[in-house]
């Protein structure tokens, strides 16, 4: 056992609690909470918000090789308070997915040794030589580099919409006790760049995803994972949508014109079903749904690009590219935890 | 059949339970001591390699430098995977602090359980650090946690807590771990000053180890013999003893070679049951000793050792192989008589015939070849195992030169005596001592190894506290970052102190090996105190006119090279040996040249290291001063005082496991002789019964028999002090030379060796107590029984 168990069960709090962490650390006292009254104002809070317990930001995107085949990556600098007012700790996650192959990576680190942070003016967020960078304090043109032993990846993200804000100006509420969360996205990006492969670099273009979160709250002891969803169509809307798998599910959607305006849906107004499971490293993981959002017209089948998407890190999860078809046909990301 | 057979030959044991003890806690003995050893052993060798892989002071290569967290986190975002260590010793403190990161530090080893939120929180703000059970951690450091996988003297914290404790900013080193990418940016580009050390071949470190561990199984393998004395003893007493009944057993129909098979069986069974307690026994002393073990290994060698314990198949299942051979061994013998014993051969006990003269010479003459082998090897024999093979010769060849020595002034003591009485007891001696011959042996082993050891570590102690109180010789060291500070320090120590001696050092090749190279004025500080071994007439008037150089006794002997000869320094600096001084503690080699001498052969090394002269009253006062005015390195300042402790706290933790094993040592021996006295007692029935028909009181017989054993040790105790002192010899002369570079003055030690003696004594005295108790309060009866069992 060691320090990296603990991080991570701090760092997925949901995922924490399906894994028997539960009563660990439950209590907010100390740590402010999400003030739905607070309007987000930008470029502070891109950067970091010590005073809440835990944050990401979290870049995934739906790529397309030279070689015409189907990509995916996935970047995530996560940041944890041990305490109110007490150290924070980082980590951060990389994943590569080719239709036949997933490379993960896993990096940690303490800020007050400068191996780890966010900045704002210009806009930075790394661990070690991971990071996610701006050339001014702005989150429209990025670009993002990391690399393992295995695999990596060099790429340029310009967004060409609007920043958008989930449930009520940014306030995400994650159970139907009220627990949320502050959460925007950036979800308009146009991706460039070079993926290296242990086969060799493939240059590479597609859509990408930017989503900042952050709360004090663990979701409710019963909620046992959740089913994420980001999608692209080609009519140019974007999905968000994640179910919070618990004795009740409890389900959200934004729908995001090609416009940027964003409309939230609760509940039932939202259907999401497994349609077909694949066993991935010795559990049954829903690589294959039915989305539906009657209101918009939506019903489209997602299904994972790579079934094998597995994240192998110490609290190991599913994330990878997916395709969508169906009324709305598109691209996008999938990140499933909790399954055992 | 056999059930019956089977029940008869265990019936024997059932009649004699002080035989089964012996036989079964011998046997304990000797696989508990020879377990416990390996257990320790394998322990400490497992420990290396997970030390190595987890803190990699010695197998990681690393980056040194003027370095702080800041360079740490520059390597970090270039993609270097580095993990930052800080290592040093706050003034005034014995335990070394050791600052680590555990998000980079490797997660295989000694980084402690972090799992709890809260303990993870208070490590990271420096609210809890981590030492093994018994490290000394002054109050002013945050809450200890006690764990065992620390090696003892170690303070684990945060590296930004460690800055914090030893008023640092800087870290020592940055170890690379091995998942290091090829196409990483040059080190030079991003920290011009740094540079990349490959670790060590490791050579010296495990050769010294080595030599550590093979001490220990000397000492194993010794414990093991003597053990093994029992053992015999027990063994060869209950064939002698079961004679007349293997005699019906065979008359009855049994055949020889079931009944031989029988005995194998028996023997098979007592390896079983003696080898697991053995073990246990072996793991409770592993585990009491592993601490002792793991102190003097990091505190003298640098290897870090945990202080845990983990069961490992190799040792125990060679504890159960040398239980099997000890016991093949001890009963072979009598099971290969047994085997050719015709079916009605006397059944009487053997105790006379065994006083054969016949042995004794053979015995006699075994032991002077022995000892000449020994005197052979320690003059012609190189290496380490030469010097273990003359100590086994030595100790082996005393042993057997044991009895006809014994027997030799018996007789002139029966010669001499007047009157039956005196006579006789001389005589009963003289035919006693076959009997006890072997417990005696034992008592001679453990003795001399009492003595010799005992007689090294005072030698050892003496010459090794003279010597630090020579070599450190000024009262305050003190090092500066870089040579700005350096400057700024000696402009503010001047006036304060009576001198300020630089002192200027770098690794070089010495005679072709790594080694250091060093630089010091010419000062009365060196001149009256520096420990000089060998040297030319006039050294330090000669070394201060900058010709020549002092070189270690390490050095010395390993090249051959002492006073007048020739020394290579590297970079084509060849110089004349003006002396040699004796350097302990140190594998390497070291040379040293006057200031200027070194400034001129190895340009570009700055003057950081000083050593102070002050009054020894002010040195707290001074210390304080500096380091509140400079802001000093990790281990920047270090005073006399404080380092001389830790010097000889690890002295004697060294030799705690060396005494511990000494007195076990003597505990098996005099259980050998307690063992041998009790049966001899018994057996030695039909001799004691006449003498006692002739008139003695039982009360004058057993003050005789506990005289006779009091004797016999004393004479024991008078051989083993010549073979004790010729051991500690070897130990220091020849083992230590080839261990460790250095040669120690052998010191007697005559009180040590009489108490030693009064012990053997009183062990005597205790062993016979209870034989001697039951022969005086013996019912007349059973004496008089003797006569009716005639046989």
């Amino acid at each position: 056992m060691n320090a990296r168990i603990l991080l991570l069960a701090l760092f997925l709090p949901v995922a924490a609690l399906a894994q028997g962490f539960a009563g660990l650390g439950q209590e907010t006292e100390g740590f402010t909470l999400p003030d739905p009254d607070r309007d987000l104002t930008f470029p502070v809070d891109h950067g970091a918000h010590p005073d809440f317990r835990t944050e990401w930001w979290y870049v995934t995107a739906a790529l397309t090789g030279a070689d015409g085949r189907d990509y995916g990556v996935q970047w995530t600098l996560f940041r944890s308070s041990l305490a109110p007012g007490g150290p924070q700790v980082w980590m951060a996650h990389l994943g590569v997915t080719t239709p036949d192959a997933h490379v993960s990576g896993e990096r940690l680190g303490h800020d007050e040794t400068g191996q780890a942070g966010v900045s704002v003016a210009p806009f930075e967020a790394w661990l070690d030589d991971w990071h996610l960078v701006s050339d001014d304090d702005g989150i429209g043109d990025l670009r993002l580099e990391a690399r393992t032993a295995e695999a990596g990846y060099e790429l340029t993200l310009r967004a060409e919409g609007p920043i958008v804000l989930h449930g009520e100006n940014g306030y995400s509420v994650k159970s139907a006790s009220g627990q949320a969360s502050r959460y925007y996205s950036q979800p308009f990006y146009t991706v460039t760049g070079t993926l290296h492969l242990p086969s060799g670099p493939v240059e590479v273009t597609g859509q990408g995803w930017l989503d900042r979160e952050w709360s004090s709250q663990f979701l409710e002891a019963d909620q046992a994972g959740w089913d994420w969803f980001s999608l692209h169509f080609e009519d140019g809307a974007r999905l968000m949508a994640f179910v919070l798998r618990g004795d009740e599910p409890f389900r959200y959607a934004s729908w995001i014109a090609p416009d940027g305006t964003t409309t939230p849906y609760y509940g039932n107004a939202l259907s999401a079903e497994p349609m077909g499971v694949a066993e991935v490293e010795g559990r049954d993981v829903p690589v294959r749904w039915r989305l539906r959002l009657p209101q918009r017209g939506l019903d489209v089948t997602v299904a994972a690009v790579n079934a094998q998407s597995w994240q192998d890190t110490l609290f190991p999860y599913w994330e990878g590219p997916v395709r969508a078809e169906g009324s709305h046909p598109g691209r996008g990301y999938l990140e499933m935890t909790g399954y055992e | 059949m056999n059930r019956a057979a089977l029940g008869a030959l265990l019936a024997h044991w059932r009649r004699h339970p002080l035989q089964l003890l012996t036989l079964v806690v011998g046997l304990a003995l000797a696989t508990g001591l020879w377990t416990g050893v390996q257990a320790i052993n394998a322990q400490a060798r497992l420990d290396y390699a997970e030390a190595a892989a987890t803190l990699g002071q010695d197998d990681l290569p690393r980056i040194e430098g003027d370095l702080t967290l800041a360079d740490f986190a520059t390597l970090r975002r270039a993609g270097w995977p580095v993990t930052p260590v800080l290592d040093g010793t706050p003034l005034g403190m014995r335990a070394r602090v050791l600052g680590i990161d555990p998000f980079t530090a490797p997660q295989n080893g000694a980084t402690p359980d972090l799992t709890d939120t809260a303990d993870l929180t208070a490590f990271l703000d420096g609210r809890l650090v981590f030492a093994a059970e018994g490290t000394a951690v002054p109050e002013t450091l945050p809450e200890v946690r006690r764990l065992p996988d620390i090696a003892p003297g170690l303070v684990v914290a945060d590296i930004l807590a460690a800055q914090a404790i030893l008023g640092t900013e800087q870290i020592d080193r940055m170890l690379i771990l091995p998942e290091a990418r090829d196409d990483l940016p040059p080190l030079a580009d991003l920290l011009p000053g740094a540079r990349r050390v490959e670790p060590e071949a490791g050579g010296e470190i495990g050769r010294l180890t080595d030599s550590f561990h093979l001490n220990l199984t000397a000492f194993g393998l010794l414990a093991f013999a003597v053990g093994l004395f029992i053992v015999h003893a027990a063994i060869g007493l209950a064939f002698e003893q079961r004679r007349p009944l293997f005699r019906t057993l065979r008359a009855l129909g049994l055949p020889a070679s079931r009944l031989t098979l029988l005995l194998a069986a028996e023997l098979v069974a007592f390896t079983l049951i003696g080898g697991a307690l053995g073990i246990v026994l072996g793991y409770g002393m592993a585990a009491l000793l592993l601490p002792n073990v793991a102190a003097t290994l990091s505190g003298l060698y640098g290897a870090s050792v945990a202080g845990g314990l983990t069961l490992a198949p190799t040792w125990w299942l060679s504890g159960f192989a040398m239980a099997g051979i000890g016991l093949a061994v001890a009963g072979g013998q009598s099971l290969w008589q047994l085997a050719r014993l015709p079916v009605l051969a006397p059944a009487m006990p053997r105790a006379w015939a065994r006083a054969r003269l016949g042995t004794l010479y053979r015995q006699g003459v075994g032991g002077l070849v022995l000892l000449a082998a020994a005197v052979l090897v320690a003059v012609f024999g190189t290496g380490l195992v030469a010097g273990f093979v003359c100590l086994g010769a030595l100790l082996l060849g005393a042993a057997l030169l044991l009895p006809p020595i014994l027997s030799a002034v018996l007789a002139l003591g029966a010669r001499r005596a007047k009157g039956a009485l005196t006579q006789w007891l001389w005589a009963d001696t003289q035919q006693q001592l076959p009997g006890l011959s072997l417990a005696l042996m034992a008592l001679l082993l453990a003795l001399a190894a009492n003595v010799g050891v005992g007689t090294m570590v005072g030698s050892f102690r003496a010459t090794f506290t003279g010597w630090l109180d020579q070599r450190l010789a000024a009262e305050l060291y003190v090092r500066a970052t870089d040579e700005a500070q350096a400057t700024e320090l000696r402009a503010f120590l001047d006036g304060r102190v009576d001198a300020i001696l630089p002192i200027v050092g770098t690794e070089t090749s010495l005679e072709g090996a790594p080694g250091d190279l060093y630089g010091q004025p010419d000062h009365s500080t060196f001149r009256e105190n520096w420990p000089l071994l060998d040297s030319v007439p006039e050294v330090w008037d000669r070394l201060a006119t900058g010709e020549g150089a002092l070189i270690n006794e390490q050095l010395a002997r390993r090249t051959g090279n002492w006073s007048g000869a020739e020394v290579d320094l590297g970079a084509g600096e060849r110089r004349e040996v003006l002396g040699v001084y004796s350097d302990y503690g140190n594998p390497r080699g070291q040379a040293i040249l006057t200031l200027d001498a070194f400034h001129a052969a190895v340009p570009d090394v700055p003057e950081t290291r000083f050593a102070l002269r002050v009054a020894p009253a002010e040195v707290p006062a001074l210390a304080e001063a500096i380091s509140a005015r400079f802001d000093l390195p990790a281990e920047g300042l270090v005073d006399q005082a404080s380092l001389k402790g830790f010097s000889l706290d690890i002295f004697e933790q060294t030799f705690a496991v060396t005494a511990a094993l000494n007195v076990l040592t003597l505990l098996v021996a005099g259980f050998a002789l307690w063992a041998s006295l009790t049966t001899l007692g018994t057996m030695r029935l039909p001799q004691v019964a006449p003498v006692w028909a002739l008139g003695l009181t039982r009360r004058g017989l057993a003050l005789a028999d506990l005289a006779r054993a009091l004797i016999l040790a004393a004479f024991t105790a008078v051989l083993a002090i010549p073979t004790g002192v010729a051991l500690a010899w070897v130990l220091l002369a020849v083992v230590n030379v080839q261990a460790f570079g250095w040669r120690l003055p052998l010191l007697a030690d005559p009180g040590g060796w009489a108490v030693l003696s009064l012990w053997a004594v009183v062990a005597a005295a205790l062993a016979a107590a209870l034989p001697v108790w039951r022969l005086w309060r013996m019912p007349p009866a059973q004496l008089v029984q003797v006569f009716a069992h005639e046989r």
